[in-house]
C-alpha cells in the first residue's frame, strides 16, 4: 500500500512557487488553475443569489432596488453560467483525470491546455469587470435577448465580448480532449474498454467544438449591432429578434449537455466503485452519450414555443424534447441496476451521486412539463422554468461536481477529509437545496414570473421559505468546503486506493507524480472488473 | 523521470487533427453568417439583388484569382520542404504573402469606395435605403472584414513559419507547422470561395 508519510516527488511538490504554477503545462496543475479559479466564482456568484433571495423575502423592496436586481441576476447567470458550470467538470476534473484514467502522461497539446487556461481567465475577468466597470451593470440577463440587449444603456458589450472569449477556450479544451482521446489511449486500451467519465468527456467535447462557434458569431453580431449599428436583429433596422433566439439557443441547449454530461459520467465512475460490482450496461451507457450529444443539438426550438413559430416546428422541437429524455433515463436505470446486488458503501461520494439521481430525475421530468407544448404556456418564464433549471444544474451538474471533488480528493492531495463532516454538510446541503428549489416549483406554477425583485403578497409563504433554503443552503456549502480546505493539510494521508477503485488513477500513488506512470501501462480487460490485486 | 515539462515535440498525424478540428470550428462561425444570410436574402430577396449590384464583380473576381494562386504557392512549399529546399519554400511563401497583399489592398480600394458613397453601416445615406439593402451592406462588412481578419492571422501565420525555416526549426523532417499554416491558409481561400458568389455574383 503505498501511504507515504515523507512522500517522494508528486506534481504538487516536484517544483514549488507560484510561478511554477502559472507556467505549468502539467494537465494535473491546469485542472488545480481550473478548480480554484471555478470555485471562487463560484461562491462569488452564489453570493449574489443569496442576496436576489433576501431580496425577495418579502414583497417590495427590501435590500435592493429593481435596476440592482436585474443587473444581479444577469451577472450572477453570466459568471454560473459561461465561467462556472460550462468549463466546470470537463475543465477541473476533465483535465485531472482524463489522461491517466486512459494512460496517458499529458493530454495531447499541453501548452495549449495551458493557454486556454489563460484565455478562460480573461474572460472571467472581463466577464467581472463589466458588473463593477463605469456605468451600468449589464442587465439583459444571461441570454442576451435582443432588442433589449442591443439598445439599453449599461455594459452589454463588456459582457457580450466575456462570453466570446470564454467561448474560445471552452472550443480549445474540447479539441485537445478529442484529440487525446483518439492519440494517447495507452496500448490495449481500446475504445471500449476505455471508462465511462473518458467517454463522457468525449460527447460533451464535441458538442464543444459543434455548438461554440455559433455562440461566438452570434454575440459578435450582438457587438456589431451596438458598437457600428449593422442591425442583423433590431427590428427597426429590419432585422429579425426570433432568429438572435434561435442562433442563441443553437449553442446554448447544447451547452446544458456540456454542463451535464460530464457530471452524468463522474457519477457513473463512483457506483461501481461503492458497489464494488461492474457498471451495470457499459455499452448503453456509452451510446446514450453519445445519442444524448446528437439528439440535445436539435431541441434548442423548445426554449422558444411562444416567441413565435410555425405549428409544426413546435411540433418537432417537442417531439425531440421527448427523446432525449430517453438516453438521460437510460442512464438513470444503469445507475441503479448498478448498486442493486452490490454491496453499497454509503460514503459521501455516494450520497452526492444518489442525491444527483433523486434530483437529476425531479428536474428531468419537471423539464418534460415544460417540453410540452400544451403546459409550456402556462409555466413559460415562470419560476417553474428557474426551478427547473436549477435542479438540473446546480442539482445535476453542481452535486455531479461536489461528487466528483469528495471522490478524487485524496487522489488529488494525498489527504482524507472528514468522513462524518462531509456527511453532515451534505445533509444541510441537499436539504437546503430542496427548501430553496422546491417551492419555485409551486410558486412559478400558480404565476409568479421569473426575473422579478418584486411580487404579489399571495407568494409570501413561497418565497420566504424559499429564502429560508437559501441560506441553509450557503450553511451547507460552507461546511463542505471549509471541510475540504481544513483537511488539505491536516487530514489523515491517505492511501493509492481509499476506495478500492479499479480504474487507472486508483494505481497509482497518492498524489500522482509529475508524469502519472512510471511506464506506460498496458490494457488487457474492460474497466470496471472488481478482482483486482490493487482492491485487495 | 524527466525534470523539464513535458517534451514540446507535437507527433504530425497529431497535431494535423487538432489543426483539422480547429478548422470546422472556423467554418461553423462562418456557418453562423451564412445563416442568417439565407433568412435575410429569402425575406428580402428584392432588396438583396439591387444592393448587390453595387458590388464590382470584377474586383471580387480578380481576388479570388489572386487567393487562389495564393492557394496553390503556399501548398508548393509544401512539396519544396519535403524535397528539402528551404530557400525555395521561403521565397513560395514570400509570394503567398504579397499574393495576400495583393488581396487586401483591393479590399481597400473596395471598401474605400463604399465609404465615400456613404455606404457603411450608420451612415446618413444608409438610413435612407430599404430594410433590405441596410441589411445587405451590414452583412457585407461583417463577412469580409471578418474574412480580411483571417487574411491578415494567416498572414502572421505564415510569416512565423517563414522566419522558423529561416532558423532550421522548420525541416524535411518537423513541418507541422508549416503544414497546419498551409491548412489554414487553405481554410482563408475555401471562405472566400463562397463569399464570393454569396456577395458578388448572385444578383
Amino acid at each position: 500500500m503505498n501511504s507515504l508519510p515523507n512522500a517522494p516527488l508528486n506534481y504538487l511538490n516536484h517544483k514549488t512557487g507560484l510561478w511554477s504554477w502559472l507556467t505549468s503545462t502539467d494537465h494535473k496543475r491546469i485542472g488545480l488553475l481550473y478548480f480554484y479559479s471555478i470555485i471562487i466564482f463560484f461562491c462569488t456568484a452564489a453570493i449574489l443569489g443569496l442576496l436576489m433571495k433576501i431580496e425577495k423575502i418579502a414583497p417590495g423592496e427590501t435590500i435592493m432596488n429593481a435596476q440592482t436586481y436585474n443587473g444581479m441576476f444577469s451577472i450572477h447567470g453570466i459568471i454560473m453560467i459561461f465561467i462556472v458550470v460550462i468549463p466546470g467538470l470537463a475543465a477541473v476534473f476533465g483535465n485531472f483525470f482524463l489522461p491517466i484514467m486512459i494512460g496517458a502522461k499529458d493530454v495531447a497539446f499541453p501548452q495549449l491546455n495551458l493557454f486556454s487556461w489563460y484565455i478562460y481567465i480573461t474572460g472571467a475577468c472581463l466577464g467581472l469587470y463589466s458588473q463593477f466597470a463605469y456605468g451600468h451593470s449589464p442587465d439583459a440577463g444571461w441570454t442576451f435577448y435582443v432588442p433589449y440587449s442591443a439598445e439599453v444603456n449599461s455594459n452589454i458589450v463588456i459582457a457580450l465580448t466575456a462570453a466570446f472569449v470564454l467561448g474560445f477556450a471552452s472550443i480549445l479544451t474540447g479539441l485537445n480532449f478529442i484529440v487525446t482521446i483518439h492519440r494517447m489511449r495507452a496500448p490495449g486500451m481500446t475504445w471500449f474498454r476505455m471508462p465511462l467519465f473518458p467517454w463522457s468527456l468525449y460527447a460533451t467535447a464535441w458538442i464543444q467544438i459543434l455548438a461554440t462557434p455559433i455562440i461566438g458569431i452570434t454575440l459578435l453580431m450582438v457587438i456589431a449591432e451596438r458598437t457600428l449599428q449593422i442591425g442583423f436583429f433590431d427590428p427597426v433596422l429590419g432585422g429579425d429578434p426570433v432568429l438572435y433566439q434561435h442562433l442563441f439557443w443553437i449553442y446554448s441547449h447544447p451547452a446544458v449537455y456540456v454542463m451535464i454530461l460530464p457530471a452524468m459520467g463522474v457519477v457513473t465512475e463512483i457506483f461501481p466503485t461503492f458497489s464494488q460490482k461492474p457498471v451495470f450496461g457499459y455499452m448503453p451507457i456509452v451510446f446514450s452519450s453519445l445519442a444524448i450529444a446528437l439528439v440535445g443539438y436539435f431541441v434548442w426550438g423548445h426554449h422558444m414555443f411562444t416567441s413565435g413559430m410555425s405549428y409544426e416546428a413546435r411540433w418537432f422541437f417537442s417531439f425531440l424534447t421527448f427523446l432525449v429524455a430517453i438516453p438521460s433515463a437510460i442512464k438513470v436505470f444503469n445507475w441503479l441496476s448498478t448498486m442493486y446486488g452490490g454491496s453499497v458503501d454509503l460514503k459521501p461520494p455516494l450520497l452526492y451521486a444518489i442525491s444527483f439521481i433523486f434530483l437529476f430525475t425531479i428536474g428531468g421530468f419537471t423539464g418534460l412539463t415544460l417540453g410540452s407544448l400544451a403546459t409550456n404556456i402556462q409555466v413559460h418564464n415562470t419560476d417553474f422554468v428557474v426551478a427547473h433549471f436549477h435542479y438540473i444544474i446546480f442539482g445535476g451538474m453542481g452535486f455531479g461536481f461536489f461528487a466528483g471533488i469528495h471522490y478524487w480528493y485524496p487522489k488529488m492531495y494525498g489527504r482524507m477529509y472528514n468522513i462524518r463532516w462531509a456527511n453532515i454538510a451534505w445533509g444541510i446541503l441537499f436539504f437546503g437545496f430542496n427548501s430553496l428549489y422546491f417551492p419555485m416549483f409551486i410558486i412559478g406554477l400558480q404565476g409568479m414570473p421569473r426575473r422579478y425583485f418584486d411580487y404579489d403578497p399571495k407568494f409570501q409563504t413561497g418565497q420566504l421559505i424559499s429564502t429560508i433554503g437559501a441560506f441553509i443552503l450557503i450553511a451547507g456549502l460552507i461546511g463542505m468546503i471549509s471541510n475540504l480546505i481544513y483537511h488539505r493539510r491536516r487530514g489523515a494521508i491517505a492511501p493509492a486506493n481509499p476506495w478500492h477503485g479499479v480504474t487507472l488513477e486508483w494505481q497509482i500513488p497518492s498524489p500522482p507524480p509529475h508524469e502519472n506512470f512510471d511506464e506506460v501501462p498496458v490494457i488487457t480487460r474492460e474497466p470496471y472488473v472488481f478482482d483486482n490485486p490493487y482492491t485487495k | 523521470m524527466s525534470t523539464t515539462e513535458h517534451s514540446d515535440f507535437i507527433d504530425s498525424d497529431t497535431g494535423k487533427m487538432g489543426m483539422w478540428l480547429f478548422l470546422f470550428t472556423e467554418l461553423f462561425l462562418f456557418g453562423g453568417l451564412f445563416l442568417v444570410y439565407a433568412v435575410m436574402r429569402s425575406k428580402y430577396s428584392a432588396d438583396f439583388h439591387h444592393a448587390a449590384l453595387e458590388l464590382n464583380a470584377f474586383i471580387g473576381a480578380t481576388n479570388t484569382v489572386v487567393l487562389l494562386v495564393s492557394s496553390m504557392t503556399v501548398a508548393m512549399s509544401l512539396t519544396a520542404i519535403q524535397k528539402n529546399k528551404p530557400g525555395l519554400a521561403m521565397g513560395l511563401i514570400f509570394i503567398t504573402l504579397l499574393l495576400a497583399g495583393v488581396f487586401m489592398l483591393n479590399k481597400y480600394f473596395e471598401w474605400g469606395h463604399k465609404f465615400s458613397l456613404h455606404l457603411y453601416p450608420g451612415s446618413d445615406v444608409m438610413k435612407t435605403l430599404p430594410h433590405g439593402e441596410i441589411m445587405f451592406f451590414g452583412l457585407y462588412f461583417m463577412m469580409t472584414g471578418l474574412h480580411a481578419l483571417h487574411v491578415i492571422i494567416g498572414g502572421i501565420l505564415l510569416t512565423i513559419v517563414m522566419m522558423r525555416i529561416k532558423s532550421g526549426k522548420i525541416s524535411r523532417e518537423h513541418y507541422l507547422l508549416q503544414e497546419n499554416g498551409a491548412l489554414y491558409w487553405h481554410l482563408v481561400d475555401l471562405i472566400w470561395i463562397f463569399l464570393f458568389p454569396l456577395l458578388y455574383l448572385i444578383t
